[in-house]
């Protein structure tokens, strides 16, 4: 098995090694996550698709007129939107190299992201409570797999960004930091470009009938 | 970069825009404020639609939340996420228009066919669903 390799060291040929990769390019990892995300996207345009198929079955139950309370909805978007925008401030921070300002806005971000869970968290309750839970109908199923969905992407979110503070705080703004928090940074746009698909589709014209 | 500065300044300039490659991909404070005003005032128009019932038509109302939702999605690619056609070499915006491409080949295909099936289906009343065996 190993005899064309003796026959051809014994030719006194020193063995040439090819790279066959090239140099990855430092910024690719923008483009992978950019692709990652654009996957997540497709999760959810099947989600909406089910939604937008089932979102009239009620079953003769409740209807998103009967069950939701858009004040709520509008002060959960507006968590979503302060939360954006302050990690936008995180990210400005970060250029200037400035730690502890870079971490004061991720914890204003994660915040914001966990009063908003704890808002839909708070929603899903009190509609389970009232008996509108995800097997009462295939309107409210389809309503849970997607918002539901939205709602554990953001939870992950919030615990990635906890992971980053710890990593910025005990390492410092270092570029494999920095490109962590850029990758978390596009996670957390894309989640409120999400809802806004969620507010208007759902709750918005849920509740116009 | 002028043509006669240093050599080596060249190299340092060269190596620093190597190293810190995302910068240009960030926003400024003006353009996230910009982006953050506009996404507010594109949320609380259609919440006020609604909420409010300014029209009487539905169907109208409907439509204009899909137009404003759709218009805040493509301020916040521009303003939060950056996209713009040169970005990775115009890769991140092919990738977005075959995601575009999908989504609406899968959100139209299951509304067409779903609304096909429940057409010919014979319809279901709420009383006739109490009295399922």
């Amino acid at each position: 098995m190993s005899a064309p390799t003796h026959t051809s060291l014994e030719d006194g040929e020193k063995p040439v090694f090819y790279m066959t990769e090239d140099h990855h390019p430092e910024n690719s990892t923008g483009l992978g996550f950019w692709l990652y995300l654009m996957s997540d996207c497709l999760i959810f345009a099947i989600l909406f698709a089910t939604y937008a198929v089932l979102g009239r079955s009620y079953a003769a139950g409740p209807s998103p007129a009967d069950l939701f309370d858009l004040p709520l909805v509008a002060i959960n978007t507006s968590m979503l939107l302060l939360s954006s925008i302050t990690y936008g401030f995180a990210m400005l921070q970060m250029e200037r190299n400035a730690k502890t300002e870079t971490l004061f806005w991720l914890g204003i971000t994660g915040i914001f992201g966990a009063i908003f869970i704890g808002l839909e968290i708070y929603e899903f309750v009190h509609l389970i409570h009232e008996g509108a839970g995800p097997g009462r109908s295939a309107f409210l199923s389809a309503f849970f797999v997607l918002v539901g969905t939205h709602g554990l992407h953001v939870t992950f979110g919030i615990i990635w960004l906890i992971t980053l503070m710890v990593q910025v705080s005990m390492k410092g703004l270092i570029p494999e930091n920095r490109r962590r928090l850029m990758c978390l940074s596009m996670f957390w746009h894309f989640l409120d470009v999400v809802w806004i698909g969620v507010f208007s589709i759902v709750y918005l014209i849920g509740v116009l009938g | 970069m002028s043509t006669h500065a240093p050599a080596h300044e060249d190299a340092h300039e060269a190596h620093h825009g190597h190293s810190h490659g995302h910068e240009a991909a960030h926003g400024s404070f003006k353009s996230y404020m910009t982006g953050f005003v506009l996404s507010i005032i594109l949320t609380a128009i259609p919440f006020w639609l609604v909420m409010g019932e300014v029209f009487e038509n539905k169907a109208v109302t409907a439509g204009l939340v899909m137009l404003f939702a759709v218009v805040q999605i493509v301020v916040h690619m521009i303003y939060f996420l950056h996209m713009n056609t040169k970005s990775e070499g115009g890769w991140t915006m092919m990738a977005l228009i075959f995601t575009l491409v999908l989504i609406v080949i899968a959100l139209s295909g299951s509304l067409w066919v779903m609304h096909h099936l429940n057409t010919n289906m014979m319809t279901m009343t709420p009383d006739m669903m109490r009295n399922v065996p």
